[in-house]
């Protein structure tokens, strides 16, 4: 491919013209830059350059770890360093990240900036709160030290900020240490949605990791239902002493025709999945690879949409409206016969440090859709229905929402505006999504 | 095994450094950039669990003065010398080059002139602690004259010969050589040019320069099909490489 013609995509695979400008000397490149970019797991544009741009700045070959200490697991890093090379250095030795999202296919800047959270939400918040201190170029051109207690405002707006208050050079967080390199794991069956949530809940008291997955387009009573997983770090006692090996990585090889998933494949699929676990509940040990990433022994699983990709739709309904508001909006997928591939149904603690941080108290419902003509409509729908109920979506996975309903969701985002606008006054740092919810020039 | 690496800041020598400093060898780093220096040592002393960041000096391939005392440096802060790694090169395209000879010389000059002023410092002190392995990124580049990288290729030709030469002239001696020629790898170097099939990825790269340094290969390719595709360039007739842009 020649690179006038270059394309740059979001993990959901829609692409704009553009390319990466790698280096591993962080400092030189973003220096006038207008966006940097982690690993692209963002699901839409949060990654891709604003239409005017042609170049994002990679960091991933800036990926050195600047200290660690075995003491109290504060660690600084560069912001390029992937979760997965985190991981595979230093759970062998009793440390674990505090909060991981579903991949570990991630940077740290990247979960700084998208403000990640993880099963264990309902117990230790979001990534942000774990953030020690940050190293970021901002708008300006100077480098800049913020923490909590240091340049707070700016600190608090890049945790979550997508990537637009500054270029994250560093990293400093403090990792938890863990009693075993292993999961005690267990999941338990849900007949329905409500079953689910309330199963859920239950699961939440008691364990620091939960998280339920329900079938999206079963009909009937059985919409919703599915399969609650929750476990806990095994105690020296429960496990074996040796770490877990890192699993096999398979590889999607080609693009799968479109329509390959569709509401009958799906169904069948998820299905089998509801029938294999069988009525029991099931325990036992587990890789954290496998309890905490089961998506990333498939690389290049987004392929299996096809050319025209996916888009993830997470939004968090707040606690007050209780399981009827999930409920619902499972109806609604269900009345417009959307294709559901995978659910995920998370329920979440208290809102984080971050100005913009997606996270709420309530519950997180993530729908992964083809994208096809009806994509944009359905989005519309379900987003009017998370205004209606008084929630928000997440940006990290937002390729569609229209800047009317995100301005309706967020009433945070005069406040986070205005820091922005503080230390980037001509809006120098912008993204594809900056321009296309929040309203920046191209 | 003690070693020493002149480029394990970035790209192929980074990732080298971590694989070697992972299964416990002893590290000594050698740099033109003081600051990066100290970042990579922290970082390979946290990979490697060590109680102190590996020892760093100050070693400029454009500054001939450097190499000895560096050399020796090393070789008091390791106790002996056993294995030398050189993985730092210059490096800019062929469309700069062309546009200013200064340039071109001081590439050509490091590439070829300077690096074989290393490598022979380092031969004389291996040599003198009875043998040891001496290991330098030549490139694919210097397989076959070629129109993106006529200088580069051309230093790196010559570097290739003298690794030859001295594999020929020293191994008896207990002089391991091992000449490293690397395809196209994603690393900084070579951030923003395309990268064309078989491009390699500098971790995949280390594993491989492991082994050959650990079995003595003479010769190797990384990736390893480059060794298939030279074998074809090498023998392209000169009527198509005119024309190739490759």
């Amino acid at each position: 491919m020649r690179s006038d013609e270059a394309t740059i995509a979001g993990w959901g695979r829609v692409s704009t013209p553009g390319r990466e400008l790698r280096s591993d000397d962080l400092v030189r490149l973003s220096d006038g830059a207008t966006l940097s970019r982690g690993l692209g797991r963002s699901y839409g544009d949060s990654s891709l350059p604003p239409p005017s741009v042609r170049e994002v700045a990679g960091t991933v070959l800036a990926d050195r770890v600047l200290a660690f200490d075995p003491a109290t697991g504060s660690l600084r890093a560069e912001a390029g360093l992937s979760l997965d090379a985190l991981t595979r250095m230093l759970l062998p030795r009793g440390w674990f990240v505090p909060v991981t999202p579903g991949t570990a296919f991630v940077t740290l800047g990247g979960m700084v900036a998208a403000d990640v959270h993880g099963k264990n939400h309902h117990v230790d918040g979001c990534f942000g709160a774990h953030v020690e201190a940050l190293r970021l170029r901002v708008a300006d051109g100077r480098i800049v030290d913020c923490a909590p207690d240091r340049e707070g405002e700016l600190f608090r707006a890049t945790v979550g900020g997508m990537g637009l208050t500054g270029h994250i050079l560093e990293v400093a967080l403090r990792m938890t240490r863990v009693p075993s390199p292993w999961i005690l794991g267990e999941s338990v069956r849900a007949t329905g949605i409500d079953a689910l949530l309330a199963e859920l809940e239950r699961s939440s008291a008691a364990w620091p990791f939960t998280v339920a997955w329900a079938d999206g387009v079963a009909r009937g009573p059985r919409l919703g239902r599915g399969i609650v997983h929750r476990g806990r770090w095994a105690e020296p006692g429960e496990a074996p002493a040796a770490a877990p090996v890192p699993p096999r990585i398979v590889r999607v090889p080609c693009d799968v025709p479109g329509r390959t998933l569709n509401r009958t494949t799906v169904g069948l699929f998820n299905a089998a999945l509801y029938r294999r676990h069988g009525r029991s509940r099931r325990r036992g040990l587990q890789s954290p690879f496998r309890f905490f990433y089961p998506l990333d022994r498939l690389a290049d699983w987004n392929r299996l949409y096809g050319r025209r990709g996916l888009t993830q739709h997470q939004c968090v309904l707040p606690q007050e409206h209780g399981p009827a508001a999930v409920h619902g909006l499972l109806e609604l997928l269900a009345r417009r016969r959307a294709c559901v591939c995978l659910c995920v149904v998370k329920n979440c603690g208290d809102e984080g440090l971050g100005t913009l941080s997606f996270p709420r108290r309530g519950t997180s419902v993530a729908i992964d859709l083809p994208i096809d003509d009806g994509t944009q409509a359905l989005v519309d729908a379900l987003n009017e229905r998370v205004i209606e109920l008084g929630g928000r979506i997440y940006l990290a996975k937002d390729a569609f929402t229209r800047p009317e309903h995100f301005r309706a969701m967020e009433p945070r985002l005069d406040r986070w505006t205005a820091v922005r606008r503080r230390w980037d006054p001509e809006l120098r740092l912008r993204s594809a999504q900056s321009v296309r919810i929040l309203g920046d020039p191209a | 095994m003690n070693v020493v690496l002149l480029g394990a800041t970035r790209g192929m020598g980074r990732a080298l450094a971590r694989r070697l400093v992972a299964r416990g060898d002893a590290l000594c780093l050698l740099g033109r950039d003081p600051a990066e220096l100290e970042r990579s040592a922290r970082d390979l002393q946290v990979r490697g669990a060590l109680p102190a960041p590996p020892p760093a000096f100050p070693c400029d391939l454009a500054r001939p003065e450097t190499f000895g005392p560096a050399l020796d440096a090393a070789a008091e802060s390791l106790g002996r010398l056993q294995t030398v790694i050189v993985t730092a090169a210059d490096f800019a395209a062929q469309t700069v080059l062309e546009g200013d000879p200064d340039r071109a010389r001081e590439l050509a000059t490091v590439d070829f002139a300077n690096t074989v002023g290393f490598c022979e410092h380092a031969r004389q002190r291996l040599l003198a602690a009875g043998g040891g392995t001496l290991c330098v990124f030549s490139s694919v580049a210097g397989d076959r004259a070629r129109s993106p990288v006529v200088l580069y290729g051309a230093a790196k030709a010559g570097l290739s010969a003298y690794l030859e030469g001295l594999d020929h002239r020293y191994q008896r001696q207990g002089l391991r050589t091992v000449c490293v020629k690397p395809g196209f790898v994603r690393t900084g170097m070579t951030a923003g040019l395309d990268p064309p099939p078989f491009a390699g990825d500098p971790d995949r790269v280390a594993r491989r320069v492991v082994r050959a340094i650990d079995r003595g290969r003479p010769v190797v390719y990384a990736p390893p099909v480059w060794r298939w595709i030279m074998l074809v360039v090498r023998n392209l007739p000169r009527a198509v490489m005119r024309r190739a842009g490759f």
